[in-house]
């Protein structure tokens, strides 16, 4: 097993003092802004990008990777006790958890919560060590047309399985792509869109719209909505399961391990899907089916593993192929892309220290944020107490402090309000932020490709279809975009609705 | 003839409602109970649950004269919050519980019992908790 012997390796280059620290910092801050409603790891990431400038590559990864695996962890401390999703993931955690809580249980929700997220995070980290270098064996080999057709399959896969509204899907990505498309063109030195600016045509920095969009946006909207009756937090003690609560967790374990890992890999939307799939299991197989919607155990040991595993899944397409599915993939492959590593196939072997010690700090991270979170959950309950005025005023500090020192140029701070505008708009019309930003990143990565493959066709079309495995995901895309439409015109009658869309109303509303 | 306690769900604020029903009968006037919230955290542990409300109301019952909860997540802070009420209802006296503060807690947190012993228009009964 020559993964496992990288991984040791890794592992011995993790456990050294300063990036153990990095990684408690990671996750002790992932934990911190997963547990507030509104505020996600991408943000956070995406605040901490200009700050980690001065780090090695592999601390600043370390800690981004505590910050995600956190980010996932802490949103279910608030689900439980509040009935308030910290982040989208961790909605279905809330429907039985928070039930739990109100029967007297939050300890044990809590705790399988937090064992069953250790237990899918751990298995999904073991599965990424033995299925990112494969695909990178694989990748290699594939050319630029199928490059970009890959890239367009997974623009259109998470546009239209995100969401109620399609059109929502591709107006965010539409947005992300011109965004994109601002500055430079690669290979022929014209500026284009820049309005006249020539700070604009040397492109905007994707950090700025990033930390718009996020941080600024998200501060808007809550300045907007500021005021609200406080919610009723439910008291906990330190967190334990008794026997039968085991016996039954378990299995949910396991099972929301297996749904979430493959669909964190595919661009799917995240882990709305597989959290919503994993509830919907757990409801099927529950053998007392009164005790479901009443406090289910199940209900919370399923949905927390499959939220975690597919955390842990997204690492395969970003470090195999350069792809990120989610809003936190794509700030960590533009943390990548800001230290010169581009991920992709060629990354386990030129970066391979950096890979397998990301890849063994995951696991010290999981296990830390087990040993963390089990005896600190009545504390994290706590900070949902800090006024929120005091919050985002910290969170603007750095927002503004960030985008200034990409470039020390003032009119990256003017950047960072008209993106503040966009993130609140999109927020106020319901259009949902990952394709924005998938866009945004993928785009020029696209357009790259694309210009590959024309340029060895001498502009011929036909260059983008010369590949077999072009073709297939070229198909794939026609049954995605297909399909549903067809399905349509087949029942006519309004079949199952896909997993309702845990959007940021329901959070803030 | 009103009396306006203001209330919150902590030893302080049970001293504050104590005094307040004794202040109520003596004087034989109205009792209005005030619990409110800046409402800018998700969580304001001195915003009583529905539960506390209802135990806060089971009290009052027993008492023989008029009596009212008001319980309100206004934008305005919790001193401004409760002087509204005192305005509103021309009370006679407000009961507030009153706690020791450092100066540096005060500093940082200001004082609720201050502003409203200074701003409040009507006489203050200000209590404290048999320590």
């Amino acid at each position: 097993m020559e993964s496992l012997d990288l991984l040791l390796g890794g592992l011995a280059e993790a456990v050294t003092p300063i990036n153990l620290m990095y990684a408690a910092i990671g996750v002790l801050l992932g934990t911190f802004i997963g547990v507030l409603p509104g505020i996600g790891p991408a943000m956070a990431v995406a605040l901490l990008l200009p700050v980690t400038y001065g780090l090695d590559p592999t601390q600043a990864f370390i800690m981004f990777a505590g910050i995600y695996y956190g980010g996932m962890y802490g949103g279910s401390t608030t689900s439980i006790l509040l009935n308030t999703p910290g982040e989208s993931a961790s909605v279905m955690t809330a429907i039985e958890g928070n039930k739990m809580a109100k029967n007297g249980r939050a300890a044990q929700a809590l705790s399988t919560a937090a064992i069953g997220s250790f237990v899918a995070g751990t298995i999904g980290t073991l599965l990424v060590v033995f299925f990112a270098p494969a695909l990178a064996d694989v990748a290699v080999k594939i050319g630029a047309p199928s490059y970009f057709a890959i890239i367009v399959l997974s623009l259109v896969l998470v546009t239209s399985a995100l969401g109620s509204s399609k059109l929502r899907g591709y107006v965010a990505l539409f947005l992300g792509l011109t965004i994109g498309l601002v500055g430079l063109d690669r290979s022929t030195g014209q500026a284009r869109l820049y309005f006249g600016q020539l700070q604009l045509a040397d492109g905007i920095d994707i950090v700025v719209v990033a930390v718009g969009v996020f941080a600024l946006g998200e501060a808007l909207w809550v300045a907007a909505h500021l005021r609200r009756r406080p919610v009723q937090v439910i008291p906990t003690g330190t967190p334990f399961m008794g026997r039968e609560d085991w016996a039954r967790s378990w299995k949910p374990w396991l099972r929301g391990t297996a749904l979430g890992f493959p669909f964190g890999a595919i661009p799917a939307g995240g882990a709305e899907t597989p959290t919503f799939l994993s509830y919907i299991l757990e409801r099927r197989l529950a053998k007392n089916n009164g005790e479901f919607g009443n406090g289910a155990i199940e209900g919370v040991a399923g949905p927390e593993a499959a939220n975690n595993a597919s955390a842990a899944g997204t690492f395969v397409p970003l470090l195999a192929l350069g792809l990120p599915v989610t809003a936190t993939a794509s700030i960590l492959l533009l943390a990548f892309q800001n230290y010169g590593i581009q991920p992709g196939p060629g990354l386990l072997g030129e970066q391979a220290d950096l890979v397998w010690t990301l890849l063994a700090s995951l696991l010290i991270g999981n296990t830390m944020l087990l040993v963390l979170n089990l005896p600190l959950a009545p504390l994290w309950a706590k900070l949902l107490q800090i006024p929120r005025p005091q919050l985002y005023a910290g969170i603007l500090f750095f927002a503004s402090l960030g985008a200034y020192s990409v470039n020390q140029d003032p009119f990256d701070l003017f950047l960072l309000l008209i993106f503040g505008v966009v993130g609140l708009s999109i927020r106020r019309f319901g259009i949902p932020v990952l394709p924005l930003i998938l866009g945004l990143i993928l785009g020029p990565m696209m357009e790259a490709k694309m210009r590959e493959a024309l340029d060895v066709s001498d502009g011929d079309l036909s260059g983008l279809f010369n590949e077999s495995l072009a073709i297939i995901v070229y198909v794939i895309i026609a049954l995605v975009l297909l399909a549903p439409l067809a399905l349509q015109f087949v029942r006519r009658s309004d079949g199952p609705t896909g997993p309702s869309e845990p959007d940021k109303e329901k959070v803030s509303a | 003839m009103t009396v306006v306690v203001g209330y919150v769900p902590n030893p302080f604020g049970e001293a504050a409602l104590d005094a307040g029903i004794e202040e109520a009968r003596r004087r034989n006037a109205r009792l209005v109970v005030v619990n409110t919230s800046k409402g800018d955290a998700l969580v304001d542990q001195k915003f009583a649950s529905d539960d506390q409300l209802a135990a806060v109301r089971t009290r009052l019952d027993g008492i023989d004269v008029e009596t009212e909860v008001q319980q309100s997540s206004a934008s305005v802070d919790v001193a401004e919050g409760v002087l509204a009420v005192v305005a509103a209802e021309s009370a006679e006296v407000l009961v507030i519980g009153i706690r020791r503060r450092t100066p540096v807690g005060k500093m940082l947190m200001g004082s609720v019992a201050q502003r409203l012993l200074l701003d409040a228009p009507c006489a203050i009964l200000a209590v404290k908790t048999p320590a």
